[in-house]
């Protein structure tokens, strides 16, 4: 079991620079994550895209604040779960919270910090009607082992890098690959284009476009889909379909583990921590919700200094603390390394 | 500038006609937000980039609106329930040109 003094959800901006501001009260952190990697939206979306309105900087690429963050918080050591979600929450005798993951990781820590942005990514599924009774019984939206479709008919659809690379790939392991994309055209890099080009050359993935799967057919699990291509329908046998539609950010288990709900955000006290209606939890950033909120990065900074000085006060009921300016008590990392404004040099007048 | 009148079908199928203001470089995903004439969080989810089709909306009316972006369009590609006079609210801008425009907001995904 991990344990740690404030367990965030979300590695997000905000996520990310809770860890600095828990840090200067000695407090450890470590961050859950769906994405594989820190950063939340600024690094799985919109990298490359300039922010303009972090304080102090006048333009900044998301990457780059995200590289910033990580640099500043690097002295507090926090730890990563990356590439899990966060499933249950369970609260112990002892006041403090087990989070457990997706893979079953757990975390145990006095003080949940959720942190999740929007939500977490989930691929998006396409309204074909029942397609949630096949889920595991031939449609998937993630490939997670690629041998399960050696020697097996596949159907793709999506007309983006994931569907092409995909296909290029299943090209050697399935006995057919079917591409399907509502256009003509796709829009991945340059060089999945050309090469699923030369695959269709040689027989090896057949696309059919412009066309989009409307049904599902199959009696315990999938056998063929029905494809709507102009103004007809055909029948195409496969043992799977896998819709590469990108993901989109859903709330996901959050939403379930007791949190007062508003506008898909969760509930907070604004007034004082960012408290939500479960003692000890806490939502900072854009997953969150009180009157007159804004989702700002910067405004999720302001939202976890705040929430930070609340988690030590529960944390240390008994202590007595007020907050140090960094100008003057500097910053003391917990791998030892110390960053303080230099001394001034007096001198006598003789 | 003065405002331009738009008329938004929401999912409900309820017709609002709302004032849109022409000088404050708000895009008709905004302007629905700004009404509430969907929920938060089932609109402008990305924030209006173009990149989660959750503004999608349909155009009834034949105004000629501005080309689509790369970015738009490839969204589009991707996304569900799209028709022919299907655009993105976000990347609609309001301006005089628009005045008379109607729209209806495409169902959630």
């Amino acid at each position: 079991m991990i344990k740690t003094d404030i367990l965030i959800i979300g590695a997000g901006p905000t996520g990310l620079f809770t860890v600095f501001e828990a840090g200067l009260l000695k407090l450890r952190c470590h961050l859950i994550d769906a994405l594989p990697q820190p950063g939340g939206q600024c690094s799985e979306i919109y990298p490359k895209k300039p922010i303009y309105d972090i304080p102090a900087y006048p333009e900044i690429l998301a990457g780059d604040l995200v590289d910033k963050l990580m640099k500043q918080i690097e002295p507090f050591q926090p730890g990563f779960t990356l590439g899990e979600r966060a499933e249950t929450i369970e609260k112990l005798e002892d006041d403090t919270f087990v989070v457990t993951t997706s893979r079953g990781t757990q975390h145990n820590a006095p003080i949940v910090a959720i942190a999740g942005g929007l939500g977490s990514f989930e691929p998006r599924k396409p309204p074909i009607p029942n397609i949630g009774s096949y889920e595991d019984k031939g449609v998937e939206y993630i490939i997670r082992d690629p041998e399960i479709y050696r020697n097996k008919k596949v159907v793709i659809a999506g007309g983006g890098d994931s569907a092409l690379d995909w296909s290029i790939f299943l090209a050697d392991v399935a006995s057919s690959v079917t591409l399907i994309h509502r256009r003509n055209e796709f829009r991945g890099a340059l060089d999945s284009v050309e090469k699923v080009q030369e695959l269709k050359n040689s027989g090896k993935i057949e696309l059919v476009t412009p066309a989009e799967v409307v049904a599902l057919v199959g009696e315990e699990k999938l056998s063929e889909v029905i494809v709507q291509q102009g103004s007809g329908q055909h029948n195409l046998a496969c043992d799977h379909f896998i819709p590469l539609f990108g993901l989109a950010p859903k709330l996901g288990p959050i939403a379930d583990w007791g949190l007062d709900i508003e506008k898909n955000a969760i509930k907070v006290d604004n007034t004082l921590d960012y408290q939500t209606n479960i003692p000890g939890i806490y939502a900072i950033g854009d997953v969150n919700t009180y009157p007159g909120k804004l989702k700002l990065i910067l405004c999720g900074f302001h939202e976890a200094t705040l929430m930070c000085q609340s988690a030590y006060q529960r944390i240390f009921p008994d202590k007595r603390y007020v907050m140090k300016y960094t100008t003057v008590g500097g910053v003391e990392g917990f791998d030892g390394s110390k960053k303080e404004a230099p001394k001034a040099v007096v001198k006598t007048i003789e | 500038m003065e405002d331009i009148k738009i008329t938004i079908v929401d999912r409900e199928g309820v017709t609002h006609e709302v004032d849109a203001p022409t000088d404050m470089n708000m895009n008709l995903m905004e302007v629905i937000r700004s009404y509430e004439l969907a929920p938060e969080g089932t609109i402008g989810v990305c924030g209006g980039m173009a990149m989660c089709a959750s503004c999608q909306c349909y155009v009834e009316t034949d105004h000629v609106l501005p080309e689509m972006s790369y970015d738009e369009d490839a969204m589009l590609a991707e996304a569900f329930n799209v028709k022919d006079n299907s655009r993105l609210g976000c990347q609609l801008f309001m301006t005089p040109a628009l005045n008379g425009l109607k729209i209806s907001i495409a169902p959630e995904s």
